[in-house]
Parts: structure tokens; C-alpha cells; sequence
């Protein structure tokens, strides 16, 4: 008795788990799959198992398979620019971020003085508050002195928004490399300085790939910093593809964005797939001190 | 890092109280053989000297916050004095864009994160319960509604939901109407994006309860079979006390992230239906009239609603941290 009643309570758990399994990943496969078919199959009126197999893009194509949309996007619409874009600005914002967050943070957490609490209060305050609400406050002396619109004006603005969560990441994370570590090497004969570049540098990677990867999400998913910031020509990843909803509907060309929106995703899922246990961690870490 | 922190805010603060000069007229009087006749025009010269002594604008106080777009004096008087129970004035003060808005944050602020946190851990306790082979996989799909970028997450789902698509066909099926649109309807668009919403979030809560799953005590669990306490009651009585800190800590963060709802109302395309505070400022800044000081003032609000939100944390914080001292 007792044990069909657990078997039964473990199908259920199993099947549970399936469903959100499902819920959380069949929109992307349905999306990459259906990023190959023409428009009357992946918006099918009259039957929608015309996405699945395919049947106007065979009659169109003579496969059932096509890259026209990813064509379109990336060589019509020039999606490669956005690319390029997105891939220099989230490259120099985790740079910038990182370098100034490892010796602010280091500094940080080797002072005396207890920094702990604001630097809490400013990183909770910044995550709070919606990034766009500051770039009210950007834009008048940007268009003042002309810097509107280029890429390095928009990478220090997401690396300021970003800087207090960054800096108290880190900061947590130098704490928990022991003092007597720089200690000893002081007392060997280094300066402070080179105590931090040969013997802290070198058991810092993992909290700063982290913190990088935060960092780098970021930058990568921003839209309403760069949608604002940046003029049409250097419109990074995510505004192309929210300029594109505006223009492909009027023009019939939704498989465009449907192809540069799956474009857009698939280094994510690289990244997840190669990071999943530093974002967990990283993720975990915050709460547990927190 | 403070001068792009704190001048902005500042900045911010200045354009809300100001407004864009008028331009300033000149009347001359034109006389010609048919008589005299008055010429109301533009004085260019006189605008762009005012303009450049004063560059911000004509200082006008807390009018803008004030005006219809924003806190509305003037019609929550009107609408006060007119409605007669809490509903028709809810309702009445729904049509103003700004209560509009701010319904709106709230309703998905408070809906969202409850039933997040509550699949959450169902999610949680469930991988936690089954082999461990199969748990990187779970765990690595579940990253995904959380990792991809927020608009391109709700952009796919709308494409699905869109009435030519899968779920929406689904749906139309399921109440046997084939004019059912879920863009249509405001209530719908509402559930939509809660949803939406939901889905977004899970992933948050479950890592972390997840997480904390790993350290919950296993001879206090043991001791419970013993005495003869049931699944359920482990949960209620050993496991959940023990994610407290846990949940307290999700319940902040998504409170926070819920309250500046953005990218999936552009995603749905949603605007007519619902719109939250940081749209509101968006929409402000966009378009061919880039009109600073409206948006200035609803960031102003907008950051005085988080402080609200936060108060009682950032009390206990404070508290925390004297105690410590």
C-alpha cells in the first residue's frame, strides 16, 4: 500500500517537472524550427501543423527548409552591423566594469572602514530603480556636447548603471579570500600592489568570471539605455529587433525578425550551456549573503 | 562613477521643474494704403536669447506634476467629488495616464511575484526529488525564460499567442471561438502579460530555492519521518522556515524587478492596454517630440515609488548594520 502510494506521488513529480520542462524550452525549439519556414507557415491560418511540416515552404522552396528569412535579415536589413555592434559593446563593457570593479572592490574590502553598508544601499537602490529613469537625465548635456547617439557614450553609461552591483559582487567575493594571504606576502618583502598582482590575481578567476557574466548579460540584454542612446546606425542587437516589429509588419517581412530574433538568442544558449554552473552560482551567492 | 551616477539625477530633478520656452511673439502694426492691420509673429532673435540665458527652460515649480499627464490635481478632485462608491472612482481614475500606469505596475507587481514564488519552490522541491542525472538538464532549460533577453522572450511568446500562431490557435480551439484574439480584449492582454511575467520569473526563484534546498538539515528531516510527519508537513514545518531568509531575499528582488515592467509591454505590443510607469518615460523620450520634462517628472515619481517600496527593507538594513556597530 504504502509503496504504490509513494510510486504514484513520484509520477506525479516527474510529470510536473516534465511540463515546466516544456513550458520553459518548447517556445525557443518552436521558434528556431519555425525560423526556417516562409510566413504562411510559421503564422498558419488554416491548419497549424503547416509550421511543423512545412508545406508552403516546400511548394515555395522545393525544401522544407529555407534561409530566406535569415537572409533577408542579415544581408538586406544589414542585422550584421547590429551585431557588430552589440558584440563591441557588451566586450567593452564587461572590460571596463571588470577593471574598475577588481581594484575598486579589492580596495574596498582591504579598507577598515565599514563600506559594507552603503555599498549595499547604492547597489539595492540601483537595481531597483528602472535604468531608464536616468537616461532622462543623460540625454540634454549629451546632446549638448554632441556625444549622443555613438557607441563609447552608451558603454559608460550601462558600466555606471552597472558599477554598484558589480562593485558588491566582487566585494563579497574578496572577502572571502583571506586577509592573511596579502598579509604574508607583505611580510615577505611585497608591496601592496604586488601582493595583489601575484598572489590575489592569481584566485580571483572565479568570482570575476561571474561577475563578468553578469556584467555581460547586461549589456547584451539593455533596451531602453540603448533604444535611447544610440542613433539607427549603432543600434546594437535588441533595438534592431524592436525597429524591425515597427518597420516587417507594414512590409511582409515578419521572417525577418523572426530569423534575427533567433540570431539574437542563440549565443545565449551557447552561454548558458558552457557557464550554467558559475549563473547558478553567482545567482545563489547573492542570496546567501544577502 | 558618481558624476554619472549623481549628475543625472540631478539633471533629472532640474528638467522636472522646468519647461521648454515659449517662443516670444512681437505685435506690429502693419499700415498699407487699405488701412492698418496687426501682425502677431515670431521673434527669433528674442527666443534664442532667452534660450541661451536660460538653456533649461522657464522655471514653472511642480506644475508638470501636477498636469493631466502626471499626478492629475484637478480631475482627482473632479473624480472624487463625482464617484460615488471606490470602484467608479478606481475606475474614472484609470482613464488618466498616469493612475493608468501605476494600476498597472501594481496589479503585476503583486500578482506576479506570489505565484512565482510559490511554482517556484514547487519546481525546486520537485527537481530536488528526482535522480540526479536528470537534474543538470532541468536545471539548464529552466536557466533559458530567465537568461534570454526579456523583449526577445516576449516577442516569441507573442508571435505564439499572435492568432495565426500555435497557442493562439490552441486557445480558439479550446473555447471553440474562432475570432478569439488575446490582444483584443484589455483583461486579456493583462493575463497575457502576468504570464508572460510568470514565466519570466520562475527561473529566479527556483535556482535559488534550489540552492538553499541543499542545505536544509537532513537528521531534522529524518526525525520528522520518525515521528511520523508526511511530506507534506516536512515541507510546511522543516523545509519552508528554513528557506525564510530565501524567500524573503526572492521576494525583494522580484518585487524590484516586477515594478519597472517594461520590455514585455513593447514586446506584446500592448500599449493600448497597459502600460507601466517606466513605458510612460519611454514613451516620453521617444518619438518626434522628445519631451524631456514630461519624462523627467515620471522619473522623478517613478524613483519615489521605489523608495516607498523599499522603505521597510532599507529600514531593517539600517537597523542591521547599527546593531553591528
Amino acid at each position: 500500500m504504502k509503496r504504490t502510494n509513494s510510486n504514484r506521488f513520484s509520477i506525479l513529480i516527474y510529470s510536473f517537472i516534465i511540463i515546466w520542462v516544456f513550458l520553459a524550452s518548447f517556445p525557443f525549439f518552436w521558434t528556431f524550427w519555425g525560423s526556417f519556414k516562409v510566413e504562411l507557415d510559421f503564422f498558419s491560418i488554416s491548419n497549424w501543423y503547416n509550421a511543423v511540416t512545412g508545406k508552403n515552404t516546400l511548394d515555395t522552396y522545393n525544401s522544407q527548409f529555407t534561409g530566406a528569412g535569415y537572409e533577408g535579415a542579415w544581408v538586406q536589413e544589414e542585422f550584421w552591423r547590429s551585431f557588430v555592434n552589440s558584440a563591441l559593446v557588451c566586450f567593452f563593457v564587461v572590460l571596463t566594469s571588470l577593471t574598475i570593479g577588481t581594484l575598486g572592490a579589492y580596495a574596498l574590502s582591504r579598507s577598515n572602514y565599514k563600506y559594507t553598508f552603503w555599498l549595499l544601499i547604492t547597489a539595492l537602490i540601483f537595481r531597483a530603480m528602472p535604468p531608464i529613469t536616468l537616461v532622462a537625465g543623460y540625454l540634454p548635456p549629451f546632446f549638448e556636447w554632441n556625444i549622443w547617439g555613438i557607441l563609447p557614450t552608451t558603454i559608460i553609461v550601462l558600466v555606471s548603471i552597472n558599477q554598484p552591483f558589480t562593485l558588491w559582487m566582487l566585494h563579497s567575493f574578496f572577502q572571502n579570500i583571506p586577509k592573511e594571504l596579502d598579509e604574508s606576502a607583505k611580510v615577505d618583502g611585497c608591496s601592496q600592489f604586488q601582493a595583489f598582482r601575484h598572489v590575489i590575481i592569481p584566485v580571483m578567476w572565479p568570482g570575476v568570471i561571474t561577475t563578468g557574466l553578469f556584467s555581460f548579460l547586461l549589456a547584451y540584454n539593455d533596451f531602453a539605455v540603448t533604444a535611447m542612446l544610440l542613433s539607427d546606425e549603432n543600434r546594437t542587437m535588441i533595438p534592431k529587433i524592436a525597429a524591425f516589429l515597427g518597420t516587417t509588419y507594414t512590409e511582409g517581412n515578419v521572417m525577418f525578425a523572426v530569423a534575427a530574433v533567433v540570431s539574437a538568442t542563440v549565443p545565449l544558449f551557447i552561454l548558458v550551456m558552457f557557464f550554467q554552473k558559475k549563473i547558478v552560482s553567482g545567482l545563489t551567492q547573492g542570496a546567501v549573503k544577502g | 562613477m558618481l558624476i554619472f551616477i549623481f549628475l543625472p539625477i540631478i539633471s533629472v530633478v532640474l528638467q522636472s521643474v522646468h519647461t521648454p520656452h515659449e517662443n516670444v511673439l512681437i505685435t506690429v502694426e502693419n499700415c498699407d494704403p487699405f488701412g492698418c492691420k496687426k501682425v502677431t509673429s515670431i521673434d527669433h532673435e528674442a527666443t534664442k536669447n532667452l534660450k541661451q540665458s536660460e538653456p533649461l527652460g522657464k522655471f514653472v515649480g511642480l506644475d508638470i506634476y501636477f498636469d493631466r499627464g502626471h499626478l492629475a490635481i484637478e480631475n482627482f478632485k473632479l473624480i472624487w467629488n463625482n464617484s460615488e462608491n471606490i470602484f467608479s472612482f478606481i475606475q474614472s481614475l484609470s482613464n488618466l495616464p498616469f493612475y493608468k500606469a501605476v494600476f498597472f505596475t501594481l496589479t503585476f507587481t503583486f500578482t506576479v511575484t506570489p505565484i512565482m514564488l510559490l511554482l517556484g519552490l514547487l519546481i525546486a522541491l520537485g527537481v530536488n526529488s528526482i535522480s540526479k542525472k536528470l537534474r543538470g538538464i532541468v536545471i539548464f532549460f529552466s536557466l533559458l525564460p530567465m537568461i534570454v533577453t526579456p523583449l526577445i522572450g516576449s516577442i516569441i511568446l507573442f508571435w505564439m499567442i499572435d492568432s495565426r500562431g500555435i497557442i493562439g490557435n490552441l486557445i480558439q480551439w479550446l473555447f471553440n471561438d474562432p475570432n478569439l484574439s488575446l490582444k483584443a480584449s484589455t483583461t486579456l492582454t493583462w493575463i497575457m502579460l502576468i504570464v508572460y511575467g510568470v514565466w519570466h520569473a520562475i527561473p529566479f526563484s527556483f535556482i535559488v530555492f534550489y540552492a538553499g534546498l541543499q542545505t536544509v538539515p537532513k537528521d531534522q528531516l529524518e526525525s520528522a519521518k520518525i515521528d511520523g510527519a508526511n511530506t507534506f508537513e516536512e515541507v510546511i514545518y522543516i523545509i519552508i522556515p528554513h528557506l525564510m531568509p530565501l524567500i524573503t531575499f526572492v521576494t525583494l528582488m522580484q518585487l524590484m524587478d516586477n515594478f519597472r515592467v517594461f520590455e514585455p509591454i513593447v514586446g506584446f505590443s500592448a500599449e493600448a492596454h497597459a502600460t507601466s510607469l517606466s513605458w510612460i518615460i519611454f514613451n516620453d523620450l521617444g518619438g518626434e517630440t522628445r519631451q524631456l520634462s514630461a519624462a523627467a517628472t515620471s522619473s522623478i515619481l517613478t524613483i519615489i515609488g521605489v523608495i516607498i517600496l523599499l522603505s521597510p527593507v532599507l529600514l531593517r538594513t539600517w537597523k542591521d548594520f547599527k546593531f553591528k556597530k
